[in-house]
């Protein structure tokens, strides 16, 4: 029997969603922590990932890169556009044909979109946003199962979820938690396409407009330094002083919740539970107390300085180094001191 | 005529909720519960284009039976029929379980009184899965539309709706026949005041109580624990990382402290790769 185990390979116009090679790396290890069942009982592990859209051979040429065995190609004009219904038509298709054991869905808006209406399709579980990911028998002596692991009841638990008997144990996975694997220094996988009969006319959903902001959206995720402000930040002005350090720094501006639900900042910048997980080498965090549901996305940060005026707040039970005083005051002396240090550089 | 259907669930204030620091269990007594915020702005859409199109709003909920006060909180806000799916036989349902017991019961009232829109919240505060909403469309084959934050039109005579979704890069506006599901984020509508009548119709009012056996039989191993096929194996508490110094700009002045705070970076090597960064 083949064990397989299979990825989804986002990707919009053409352009893949990182988190799918972050996937792809999770795979491959989970791939190896079954190694020893795999070899006990003479079975074959595959990594696989499969891809929907329109024009995608270059994504699916990329995929390969990262090291799978297989790339699957579901390649249509009704797919040119991602839309619920024929996505989840396409890959409950392919599924039922090879049937993996496993199978990840980046936790995007995308992904989440699609990842529920494919596990209830193929009646099988689906454990939403992990944040860990593991191989692992749930009794001794057992199978390992694929132990997917997640931030539950706003952050306040985190839950290990199994699906023991029905396939494929499904998950999707925040981006941004797992690293990116290394490339393939020889491709060795294959690239098939998959035939989905599927017409526009059976499409019920129509895209009409796409409407895209003038700026883009904030890069929160995959910025190496981010500067949060919080609600100490008292209004939509006190971001300005944030972007000016996160200009000085290199980096991009992130948010809380509170902030965004006030309209200080758009949605984009949040961090956290019900916002984006990030890991950057540097978080400055500049007026945010440090609630759970934010701390769950940020938390994974290399360096974390924390910028609070009050000496209690929960933020400096993580930070790396904190600094209890007015953001308005520390932060203009931070920028200050850096673009001295820039100048000195550049004499 | 516009019937909406609106999915609501009960849940903890997880804003609320305190952790036994002995057995690492939640604490659940004394935690209130509320009807998922998310889900208010979905009943809060549809009370809005009732009062454009007229109609009618049912409101559905599987949960414990303390869930009666969610729906009579629905009522007070404007909809006109509340069910409460309720028996210990549903316990312990996960997402597939869950879709399938309300697919299941919505497709039983739209068959009854045919249903223009099924609203959804975004995702319920507890398990913030997201699931549900999508599960249950695709069982009952609605086009769907996910994280909307805009409802521009719904035509009954021509049988279409058009919505306004949110996505990561851009907005998304999408046609789609009716009926159609929607999961909802907070922006597509604003809560309502309670008016008068419906406070005074809500007091008298009593939902609905369905149960595994009425109006729909089901098979016992297809809810409940028994028809999910994800279980919690194991829950601890999050780990979270230690902290290091704390420099009090009162005591030592801002400029040592930035001075400090920059070293203690260079020093890290985190900046190295950055670029334009301050090491
Ligand atoms: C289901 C759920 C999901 C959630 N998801 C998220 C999420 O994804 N992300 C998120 O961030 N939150 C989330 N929250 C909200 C979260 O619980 C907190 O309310 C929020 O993180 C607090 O934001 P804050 O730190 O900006 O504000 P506050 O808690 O109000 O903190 C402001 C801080 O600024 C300090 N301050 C004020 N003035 C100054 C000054 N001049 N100089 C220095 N410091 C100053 C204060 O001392 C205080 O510590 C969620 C909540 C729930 C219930
Ligand atoms: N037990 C339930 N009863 C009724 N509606 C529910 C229930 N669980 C979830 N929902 C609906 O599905 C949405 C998403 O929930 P979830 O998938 O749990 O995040 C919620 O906002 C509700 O609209």
């Amino acid at each position: 029997m083949t064990r397989r185990f299979w990825v989804f390979i986002e990707q919009e116009n053409g352009k893949p969603h990182q988190v799918s090679w972050e996937l792809i790396g999770v795979a491959r290890r989970l791939a190896g922590e079954i190694a020893d069942e795999v070899a006990a009982s003479g079975e074959e592990v595959l990594v696989e990932a499969i891809v929907v859209g329109h024009n995608v051979k270059s994504v699916a040429e990329e995929g390969l890169k990262y090291g799978v065995d297989n790339v699957y190609v579901v390649d249509d004009e009704v797919f040119a556009h991602y839309r619920n219904q024929p996505y989840s038509k396409a890959l409950v298709e392919v599924v039922q044909k090879y049937k993996p054991e496993v199978f990840f869905i980046g936790a995007t808006t995308l992904g989440r979109d699609l990842a529920g209406a494919v596990a209830t399709s193929l009646g099988t579980g689906l454990t939403a946003d992990c944040t860990q990911i593991q191989m692992g028998a749930i009794k001794e002596g057992g199978p390992k199962l694929l132990l997917a692991t997640r931030p539950a009841f706003g952050g306040n638990i985190i839950a290990t979820i199994v699906c023991r008997t029905h396939r494929p144990q499904m998950a999707s996975v925040r981006p941004r938690v797992f690293p990116m694997p290394d490339q393939v220094t020889e491709v060795k996988g294959e690239i098939s396409y998959e035939k989905v009969d599927l017409t526009e006319d059976e499409i019920g959903a129509k895209i009409i407009k796409i409407i895209r902001s003038e700026k883009e959206a904030a890069n929160v995720e995959y910025a190496d330094v981010l500067v949060a402000g919080g609600r100490g930040v008292g209004g939509p002005e006190g971001f300005k002083l944030i972007k000016e350090l996160a200009d000085a720094l290199g980096g991009v501006v992130a948010s809380t919740r509170p902030c965004v639900d006030a309209g200080w900042i758009t949605y984009d910048h949040q961090v956290g539970q019900t916002g984006k997980t990030v890991r950057p080498k540097l978080y400055i965090a500049a007026g945010v107390s440090g609630a759970i549901q934010h701390k769950v996305g940020m938390q994974d940060s290399d360096f974390i300085i924390a910028i609070n005026r009050d000496p209690k707040a929960p933020i400096f039970e993580i930070a790396t180094v904190g600094i209890v005083g007015d953001l308005f005051e520390v932060i203009p002396a931070i920028i200050k001191e850096i673009n001295a240090s820039k100048e000195v550089q550049h004499a | 005529m516009f019937h909406a259907l609106v999915a609501v669930k009960q849940v903890p204030d997880t804003t609320n909720i305190r952790i036994d620091p002995e057995t690492g269990n939640l604490i659940r007594q004394g935690v209130p519960t509320i009807l998922n915020p998310y889900d208010a702005h979905a009943l809060a859409a549809a009370v809005e284009w009732k009062q454009k199109l007229g109609g009618k709003i049912t409101v559905i909920s599987m949960g414990p039976p303390s869930t009666v006060t969610t729906i009579r909180e629905c009522i007070e806000m404007g909809a006109d029929r509340g069910i409460v799916i309720t028996a210990r036989q549903f316990a312990g349902a996960d997402t597939l379980a869950t879709s399938y017991v309300l697919a299941t019961l919505m497709q039983y009232v739209h068959e009854q009184d045919p249903v223009s829109v099924v609203l959804f919240g975004k995702q319920a505060i507890d398990g913030d899965t997201a699931q549900v909403g999508p599960g249950v469309s695709i069982r009952m084959g609605l086009p769907l539309v996910t994280y909307a934050v805009k409802i521009h039109e719904i035509n009954l005579e021509e049988n279409y709706m058009v919505a306004e979704r949110k996505t990561e890069a851009y907005n998304e506006i999408i046609r789609t026949p009716l009926p159609a599901g929607l999961t909802c984020e907070k922006e597509i509508a604003k809560i309502p005041y309670a008016s008068l009548p419906n406070l005074v119709y809500s007091l008298k009012y009593e939902p609905e109580i369905w149960t595994h056996e009425t109006p729909v039989m089901f098979p016992l191993d297809q809810i409940g624990l028994k028809g999910s096929p994800t279980w919690v194996f194991k829950t601890t508490q999050p780990e979270l990382r230690k902290g290091g110094e704390v420099l009090k700009v009162a005591e030592m002045g801002v400029g040592p402290a930035v001075k400090s705070v920059l070293e203690k970076i260079k020093s890290s090597g985190v900046l190295n790769a950055v670029a334009g960064g301050a090491a």
